[in-house]
Order: C-alpha cells, then structure tokens, then sequence
C-alpha cells in the first residue's frame, strides 16, 4: 500500500526557500535525500542547476550528468534519493502538466510557489500507484535546533 | 558481466535492487534481458513499440548513447549502463 506523506526537516524547507527566492524570477531545482521506515523523511536539501535552456522563469531541468551525480551521493552517504524540489515563480505550488509529463514514481516531487521573490507555499506530490497521476502528499515539517547549511 | 544501475525511482521494480548484470553485447539487449527479468519495468522504459521512452536517457559510462550507437551500442563485460530519468517541469 502506497501512502502520500512527507516530513522534511525544516533545515531542508528552509534550503528550498532560499533557493526559490534567491532564483526568483526564474524556477530553481534540486535534489531531497532522506530515508524510509515507517515513512517518508527528507533531511537534506541540495541545490541544483537549472540546466533548461529557454525561458527558466516557466521550466526547470536537471542535466543527466548532474542527476547521475545524484545517485552516486546517495549511495557514498548511506541516504536515498528520494525526490525532487523546484520554485513555482508567481504561480501556485500545483503540480502542472509539464511536472506530470516526466514524473516517475516514487519520488516526491516538492514546488515552492514564490511570489515577487517571497516564498509562499509548499506542496508535495507523488505519482499515483500504476497511474500517471498526482496526488497531493500530507506535508509535515519536523524542527530541528541546528542552523541550516 | 555489463552492469545496468537502476535508478531510485525505479528500484521497487526490481526488488530494490540498484544493479542488474546483464550478459547483453549491445544496450538493446542488455535492457531487454533487464525488462525480461523485471517485467514491471517495461512500461517505465519502453513505448508501445518497445523503444527507450523519449524521457529516459541512457549513459555508458558518462556518455549518452544517443552521442553513440543508441540501441545498438556495443557492451563490454566491465561495462557500467546507467539508466538516467528526465528531471524537468514547469509552470
């Protein structure tokens, strides 16, 4: 049985955010690692490069190379790479058609909406079992006592 | 024997497993002893007419088939085969 919810420390939400203000206009990207037991935890956010060519104030892409970097990382720090976080710049943390067109299962996929450089909502989203998909994934944020990186 | 590394995505289809020796001599048929094996994978990886979906990249060592002989690359024992899912979205 699939469930749809996420944790993420709040040192990982706090990397997202800065990363979506900081790229505002134009959409940022990259990389949640955490583990699974009896759910989902995401405990580190790591930026990516936005590598779309075109307008990346609508669209976001992360280079095969990066992500096969992606993959190398989780498996030399014992983490899982569990999904993907990019900024929604003026538009809502909804999950559009172009998310869903690529989207593979498993992964969460995480949107900041930011608007006018502010970041001001985050929703996750996870495939449906054996459909193309989304549902909206429960978000909890867990507090943790050391500063970000 | 060649190795296929799976992507995280895609490791409930093959029992979490990360790796896949495969005894192919090309990418096609390293991938089709893969999606033989693993059959849950085949509609993940391949369209109606069992080519490599358009958003799926795969790498030999760091280099995109496509910059190769796609399908028809040829693979060594010692080969690594990476099996690399678009990342992309938008607005």
């Amino acid at each position: 049985m699939d469930y749809f919810q996420i944790t993420l420390d709040q040192a990982a939400v706090e990397v997202i955010n800065r990363h979506g203000a900081e790229a505002f206009p134009y959409e940022c990207c990259g990389f949640l690692y955490g583990h699974e037991s009896e759910g989902r935890l995401i405990t580190l956010a790591v930026p990516a490069v936005n590598s779309k060519s075109g307008d990346q104030r609508r669209r976001f892409e992360i280079s095969p190379l990066d992500y096969l970097r992606a993959e190398e990382f989780a498996l030399k720090n014992n983490t899982q790479l569990l999904g993907i976080y990019h900024s929604h710049p003026n538009h809502p943390a909804i999950a559009s058609e172009h998310d869903l067109a690529v989207a593979m299962p498993y992964f969460s996929y995480v949107i900041v909406s930011v608007r006018e450089g502010v970041p001001v909502d985050l929703k996750s989203w996870k495939l449906k079992e054996n459909t193309r998909e989304f549902q909206e994934e429960e978000v909890f944020v867990l507090q943790t006592t050391e500063a970000s990186t | 024997m060649a190795k296929i590394i799976i992507p995280t995505p895609l490791r409930k289809f093959t029992g979490n497993a990360g790796v896949f020796e495969t005894s192919g001599t090309t990418v096609r048929e390293a991938i089709q002893q893969l999606t033989e094996t693993h059959g849950g994978l085949s509609r993940h990886l391949l369209d109606d007419n069992h080519k490599i979906r358009s958003f799926i990249r795969v790498y030999l060592g760091e280099n995109d088939i496509n910059s190769l002989q796609k399908d028809e690359t040829a693979v060594e024992s010692d080969s690594v085969i990476s099996i690399v899912p678009a990342i992309a979205g938008g607005i």
